[in-house]
């Protein structure tokens, strides 16, 4: 009886969802590029980027929620394939500036001419045909997600030792890409972009066209993971959660389930890096850093873990936060803040802010359908 | 292939399984005909749980043979080989799916095709539903279906487990300490809910409890320090002199 009722109770916050986003996407770009400066309802261009910046990092928020919410896996690495997209998107955009460079060199990047390199790599090549490259961004961070996964799953690394190695993998690729010799421009990283297809990704129109790219390619990975998470797939990610050798003796190969769900949500990190890239300017290896993908891991706490709605609210919460911090008087306490957040979320809201209403809800609606008789909801006990 | 040696369902031949030098297994042997119910009883520490353990696939034993309707070496396998082949587990802890309804805890149990991409378009049959509620009467426990699992109390716990095993459609169920911390009543209900199981399927169950053990009222089979020391009736068994110097103390 109740557990139809509150399918379609979080269906219903699904639609919410969406239609709020695409109402963003609509109004967002209108009163940007229609609405004249002079008017208070104008949003202006440097609004629009930042806006398309938590968009990217809600699209990350959600590819984490999907396999730490719904699966366990924690993966403090995620910043990792979030980068190897934008690495992806930086190499077509390099690819475009062509002769308008420093030295004008018709198919070497700058930094490729200043270190003397007679010609373009291997692993360059393809990159100047925008199919290829988002063929790219979807590619490299799946394979690197499914290699990694089929021999950390095989071997049952779970649990804090799983995070540890994603940690390590994140980092070792940031020690790889400050390398000048490894071709993806060393500490610099790529900028100075030009052109996306032909537009200057400076305009104002490009801007909010990569706005509503951001926003539609939210609206799709939200809808992937509602899709994912409401199957009976869905189902065998969550008792893999609770207790995966219950699962293992019932029959299911867990490994092959983490591999599908943690490959699918590399791909997602890495569309999400992809858009972030062009919308900022610049990508460089310190977006691998380990801190990011903590920070990643804090939105999805604060908003709520395996809720989905609740990866992305904290993704835009938490980062509108860091903005109001870091550009007022306020800027030295920003960790500080975080941190306190962080810490503040655990002990005093530990299923983050989505998850607390969710639970608040259902025991009410639980309440009214048991006539008044409380039910007593007990966490879940993890099983050896 | 091999060839069928052994009209057993289940065939333990010296089994042993050490732990750093420990052995929790020693030698063990042991045979389960198809159909039959068994239970398994001996003090703490005897190896009953170990023992299961080398039949799942948790733990490769460091010799001897382990066979499955005499042909499917249980030592080579993995936990998930096994239970494809047809044999179920129930835990001493309740161990069901906490998040999850009754219903779905049933439904993920359900014997059916369990690869990645067969439950990601999973759509339920009529015949799956129909199945879902007859095992919820089976366990008695079709008025709280709704209700998550992690509600329950611990004999419904237990039960919903049990529940889940038929759901599997084993041919052997391997059931451990199935009325730890029931009550009398449940008990009682317990011991019916297991022979009616049994007229499908084959049943080993491992318990402490012997006035339960008593009341299956089938072949007993006594473990002491990871090796079978009798086998026979509770009442042949509780009359061996080694099995009540075990059991009783010198």
């Amino acid at each position: 009886m109740i557990a139809p009722f509150m399918t379609r109770a979080s269906d219903r916050g699904a639609m919410v969802f969406l239609g709020l986003l695409i109402a963003v996407a609509v109004l967002v770009p209108a009163l940007n590029l229609l609405v004249p400066p002079s008017s208070p309802f104008h949003v202006p261009t440097y609004l629009v980027a930042l806006l398309g910046k938590y968009l990217c990092y809600a699209l990350l928020a959600l590819s984490i929620d999907l396999i730490w919410g719904y699966c366990g896996i924690l993966s403090l690495g995620h910043g990792a394939f979030f980068a190897l997209g934008g690495y992806a998107m930086g190499m077509y955009l390099m690819r475009q500036i062509g002769t308008r460079g420093v030295y004008a060199h018709p198919t070497l990047p700058d930094f490729m001419v200043f270190l003397n390199w007679p010609e373009l790599p291997v692993y360059w090549y393809g990159f100047q045909h925008f199919p290829y490259a988002m063929l790219m961004v979807l590619l490299v961070p799946g394979v690197l997600a499914f290699v990694f996964g089929w021999f950390a799953f095989r071997s049952r690394v779970t649990g804090v030792y799983l995070s540890i190695i994603t940690q390590a993998l994140t980092f070792a690729l940031m020690l790889g890409f400050f390398r000048n010799n490894f071709g993806f421009g060393g500490n610099n990283g790529l900028t100075d972009f030009k052109d996306i297809l032909g537009f200057n990704v400076q305009a104002q129109g490009t801007r909010a066209a990569l706005f509503v790219a951001s926003c539609a390619a939210l609206a799709l990975g939200f809808l992937i993971c509602r899709v994912v998470v409401t199957s009976k797939f869905g189902k065998v990610l969550i008792a893999i959660r609770d207790a995966e050798a219950r699962t293992r003796f019932l029959g299911y190969r867990v490994e092959s389930y983490k591999l599908f769900v943690f490959t699918l949500s590399a791909c997602m990190a890495g569309v999400a890096g992809a858009l972030y890239v062009p919308q900022v300017g610049i990508i460089n290896p310190s977006e691998f850093a380990p801190a990011n993908s903590i920070e990643a891991v804090i939105w999805v706490a604060v908003g709520g873990r395996g809720t989905l709605t609740g990866a992305v609210l904290g993704a835009v919460l938490v980062n509108y936060a860091k903005t109001f911090f870091t550009t007022g008087a306020l800027a030295p306490y920003w960790l500080f803040v975080l941190g306190s957040l962080f810490v503040a979320v655990t002990l005093l809201m530990p299923r983050g802010i989505v998850g607390t209403l969710q639970h608040w809800w259902n025991e009410r609606k639980d309440r009214r359908a048991a006539n008044g008789g409380p039910v007593a909801l007990t966490d879940p006990q993890p099983a050896e | 292939m091999d060839v069928r040696t052994t009209s057993a369902l289940l065939y333990l031949d010296g089994v042993t399984v050490s732990f750093d030098g420990f052995r929790a297994l020693n030698k063990l042997s042991l045979a389960v005909e198809p159909g039959e119910m068994r239970a398994i009883i001996g003090p703490n520490g005897a190896g009953k749980t170990t023992m299961m353990d080398v039949i799942t696939g948790k733990t490769r034993p460091d010799g001897g043979d382990v066979y499955f309707e005499g042909m499917f070496d249980l030592s080579r396998l993995d936990e998930t080989e096994i239970a494809e082949l047809g044999i179920g587990r129930k835990f001493q802890k309740p161990t069901v799916f906490e998040m999850h309804t009754v219903e779905d805890n049933l439904r993920l149990a359900l014997k059916a095709d369990r690869r990645a991409r067969a439950t990601l378009v999973w759509r339920d049959s009529a015949a799956e539903r129909a199945r879902i509620d007859q095992i919820l009467e089976t366990i008695r426990l079709t008025a709280l279906r709704g209700r998550v699992a992690g509600a329950l109390s611990h004999g419904q716990k237990q039960w919903l487990e049990i529940g889940m095993l038929l759901a599997q459609d084993p041919k052997l169920l391997l059931v451990d300490e199935p009325v730890a911390g029931m009550t009398d009543a449940e008990t009682h209900q317990t011991a019916g809910l297991l022979k009616e199981i049994n007229r499908e399927r084959t049943v080993v169950v491992v318990e402490h409890d012997m006035a339960f053990v008593r009341e299956l009222g089938v072949k007993v089979t006594v473990l002491h320090e990871g090796s079978a020391i009798a086998e026979g009736s509770i009442d042949q068994v509780s009359s061996n002199e080694r099995v009540i110097e075990v059991y009783l103390g010198r």
